[in-house]
């Protein structure tokens, strides 16, 4: 029947599809086909050939290697509980109690995403390291290797903690209190029998995040590790020590497993998790109680006078002359040596996450949009959906070995952006194209889905609509998803390790460099400037969101 | 031919049949409501005809040309929405000529002249610099028919335009529509489940149930001559009863009462008296335990001093009586 065949690609726009495919192909060269060749690199023997699982039996037999495994499953499950249990007390504290200088702790719990985790074990050295601060006050701590490396994780992983935490809690469902209370149920057995089930889904989602983070994370281990071996430190010796690149991955997928099996625990929860509260539910009124507040004031003081105390010591080894010999000030440390990287790396930083911000969120917005405003093309957007929730399971030194791999090969047509920019710019888009994909997505969701068909009615192409009717409408969202990818391209080491080059290197690099050669006031200077321009951007951001919610108001008051 | 022909339309979402084999001609300058309960098809219709969807089969001719394949924007139809979808970082003024100033041959100030003549119109030309959000609800209505008018379109499709509103703005509302809809004659098509409104504005009606069209014809038809069973039941007040083998309906206001003396077609026990003001409903049981309702003038229940449990005898006239063949009862 011809009269059907039409009718299957009527519904089909021509511009739209033009755009889909471009982009999805544009997705599939950046992160299919590169794991693809990590892969089957995996498999293969130094000269080339096949030889199934000979470098898994050969990685496994040799014990220095294999040590790894147990070492980063170690340092993750423990730092992963540690901060599990502090960030859920900390978003408790915030969301359930009637402590003083909420929003003051709120921002505090942050400082730990605004600079490389370099930096938290920078922040370590000084303090307990062996002319530390607290050493030097008669703490005297094994901080090289396993404590130093939990110590750092939690650091790490405790904001995402916090968060996801908070989120859940933040929103109660104030009935299934009043109906406690009714029954008299006491304040413990209240904690115990109804907050706790509240966030169950959370915790299981917080435990697989952090333990990933943890899991993957090179920054801490390579400056305090010490001679204690993780996977990301084993990955980088390998690939950038004795160019095993087929042993790297080895190492590669194995860092993949937690990252995929949370992965899938967290499609599931998400199918499972439909929120409770509904337009019925009553907002939560907090009691008054001095000895829980005190409890937990006490608790949010410590965290945040650590942080507070982790950051004033990189201000102290950065602004003294000599620490801890000669504390007299001085700006001399942010005379950066030229031999690490320089301030040239600052700018070079500043450049890629400027890039990285500004392509990662007019892709990702698009992205999103051709995935939740059109129609038909049933197949494509499926692979569409399942590329964009893909980057959510790739370890940043998973990409970058991959990009390796794959763009590093002298047949490969886009060989050219090996060692630019560029390609530092697409393996941070693809990094973290996840969470800003689903922002994106939630905020379109919320658009009227008849403004399309409105538009269309009207003859309006539909890239006006997408530029003066959804992407206004959804400003707050872009503003966050452009901060999100700057302050992460700030920060990121894992995925950048593998691909910045001698022409252009950044600085979270430079600052582990500098702490190899032995110039720590310089790294920990050059950690302040990352600190400072994160900071800066994300006030920035508060301010016009702030602005424009004013704004909005006004002009409903008219 | 008509000014829209809608021909042998089908559409189908998985296994569920939207719509199945659906034919409507509709004349230019037209009114027409396409009435029906939710889930009925009539939305997939209307937006298969505003090219929003396509139909798995059948063709849709406007003026004579096949459009079938057209996308919404190629033609030349005005929509409004049941949401509004009025875009709420515009003006309503900025609204009309976001759609005015694609019209390339169109200068600014004739867009412009455009756009306070459908405001003028629609009565809301001292609101013209509001977002949508500082409107009231008939409005933000009224905003949406002016954008949707502006263009001139050779359409109008009005889907469940009023039922986002109250009772009486509603009401106000119809009389309006049909008024700019007149002045215009603007062929238009509007899809609603509220059959007062069908009634009250259509010219003519489209009474659709599970994916077919089960009658097309002027309210005055529809209702006098309900070609099924359902389309009696659907709209307005229907009795149903059996007699040899034949379904038979009578709405409650052709039922008169008679005396036990006269000749009479049946008789019922008074179960409950409903006062609706000038008329009194009565709800009661024929000996065969069907139920009856019967309207008569309350004026009518005073003087015959009926109640609860008394008898009454009821006349059906033949002419007001519909039959229809016995299983096609819903």
């Amino acid at each position: 029947m011809p009269d059907r065949i039409k009718h299957r690609f009527s519904g089909v726009n021509l511009p739209q599809l033009t755009v889909m495919s471009c982009m999805l192909a544009a997705f599939t060269v950046v992160l299919v086909l590169p794991l693809f060749s990590l892969f089957s690199n995996a498999f293969l023997s130094k000269t080339g050939g096949f030889v199934g699982l000979a470098n898994y039996a050969r990685y496994f037999d040799t014990p220095s290697l294999s040590v790894s495994v147990w070492n980063t499953i170690d340092i993750s499950l423990v730092s992963t509980v540690f901060s599990a249990v502090i960030g859920f007390l900390y978003a408790y504290a915030l969301a359930r109690t009637r402590i003083p200088f909420k929003s003051f702790f709120k921002y505090t719990a942050l400082i730990p995403i605004f600079i490389p985790t370099i930096v938290h074990a920078l922040g370590l050295v000084y303090l307990f390291g062996n002319q530390g601060i607290l050493t030097g006050l008669g703490f005297h701590t094994e901080l090289y290797g396993r404590f130093g490396i939990i110590l750092s994780e939690i650091i790490f992983t405790f904001p995402q903690a916090f968060l996801m935490f908070y989120v859940a809690l933040e929103y109660a469902d104030g009935r299934l209190y009043e109906a406690a209370d009714s029954m008299g149920v006491p304040p413990l057995a209240k904690f115990l029998r109804v907050a706790l089930p509240e966030v169950k889904y959370t915790a299981v989602n917080v435990f697989f995040v952090c333990f990933t983070l943890a899991f993957t994370d090179f920054g801490a281990p390579k400056v305090i590790g010490g001679n204690y071996n993780v996977l990301a430190t084993d990955i980088y010796k390998q690939v950038a020590g004795q160019f095993n690149m087929n042993m790297g991955a080895v190492v590669g997928t194995l860092l993949l497993i937690p990252a995929v099996l949370s992965f899938i625990v967290g499609r599931l929860m998400d199918s499972r998790n439909t929120g409770t509260i509904s337009a019925k539910s009553t907002t939560l009124t907090i009691k008054k109680s001095r000895p829980r507040d005190a409890i937990f004031f006490t608790l949010c003081a410590f965290v945040t006078l650590s942080f507070l105390t982790l950051i004033a010591s990189l201000f102290l080894g950065a602004l003294t002359k000599y620490y801890p010999f000669d504390l007299s000030f001085t700006l001399k440390h942010f005379a950066f040596n030229m031999s690490t990287g320089g301030m040239g790396s600052y700018f070079n930083s500043l450049e890629m996450s400027l890039l990285t911000a500004v392509f990662g969120t007019v892709f990702v917005f698009i992205y999103a949009y051709m995935m939740e405003k059109t129609n038909g093309l049933g197949a494509l957007r499926k692979y569409g959906k399942l590329l964009s929730v893909l980057p959510l399971a790739l370890p940043g030194m998973v990409i970058g070995l991959s990009y390796i791999f794959f763009f590093n090969s002298p047949e490969n047509p886009l060989n050219f952006i090996y060692g630019t920019v560029a390609i530092l710019v697409l393996s941070n888009i693809l990094h973290y194209f996840s969470v800003p994909f689903f922002t994106a997505t939630g905020a379109l969701k919320k658009l009227d889905r008849e403004y399309e068909s409105v538009s269309e009615s009207m003859n309006i192409p539909r890239y006006k609509t997408l530029l003066l009717v959804s992407a206004p409408l959804s400003l707050p969202a872009i503003l966050e998803i452009f901060m999100y990818y700057f302050v992460n391209s700030m920060v990121t080491v894992s995925a950048v390790v593998f691909l910045y080059s001698a022409h252009f290197k950044v600085a979270s690099i430079a600052i582990s460099h500098m702490e190899e050669a032995g110039d720590i006031s310089q790294a920990a200077a050059m950690s302040i400037l990352i600190l400072l321009i994160n900071v800066f951007v994300r006030l920035l951001y508060e301010l016009i969101i702030r602005l424009m919610k004013k704004r909005a108001r006004r002009k409903e008051a008219i | 031919m008509g000014f829209l022909e809608v021909e042998n339309i089908t559409k189908k979402f998985g296994r569920q049949t939207a719509l199945d084999d659906i034919n409507v001609s509709i004349e230019r300058g037209e009114l027409v409501c396409i009435l029906g309960p939710s889930g009925c098809g009539k939305t997939t219709l209307i937006r298969i005809i505003a090219g929003l969807e396509t139909a798995d089969g059948g063709r849709i001719y406007m003026d004579g040309r096949d459009c079938t394949e057209l996308p919404a924007s190629k033609r030349n139809l005005g929509i409004v929405f049941q949401s509004y979808a009025l875009f709420p970082n515009m003006t309503v003024h900025g609204n009309i000529m976001f759609g005015l100033r694609q019209k390339k041959e169109l200068p600014r100030d004739e867009a412009n002249a455009k756009a306070l003549e459908v405001l003028r119109l629609v009565d809301l030309l001292e609101h013209k610099d509001k977002y949508p959000r500082q409107l009231s609800g008939g409005q933000q209505q009224r905003t949406a028919l002016a954008r949707a008018i502006a263009l001139s379109p050779d359409y109008l499709l009005l889907d469940e335009p009023l039922s986002a509103l109250d009772a009486k703005v509603r009401v106000k509302l119809r009389g309006e529509i049909r008024k700019i809809q007149r002045a215009l004659s603007v062929t238009t098509v509007m899809v609603t489940h509220d059959q007062e409104e069908a009634l009250t504005m259509a010219d003519r009606i489209i009474v659709m149930n599970n994916a077919v069209v089960e009658q097309i014809g002027t309210p005055r038809e529809i209702y006098n001559h309900p070609a099924t069973p359902f389309v009696a039941n659907f709209i307005g007040m229907m009795n149903f009863y059996e007699r040899e083998g034949e379904v038979c309906a009578i709405r409650p206001e052709n039922i008169a009462l008679a005396d036990r003396r006269d000749v009479y077609d049946a008789s019922a026990k008074i179960q409950s008296l409903e006062f609706k003001g000038p008329l009194t409903r009565i709800h009661g049981i024929l000996p065969g335990a069907e139920e009856i309702f019967v309207d008569i003038s309350s004026e009518a229940v005073d003087n015959l001093s009926l109640r609860e449990n008394s008898m009454i005898f009821l006349r059906m006239p033949e002419d007001n009586v519909m039959k229809y063949s016995e299983g096609s009862l819903i």
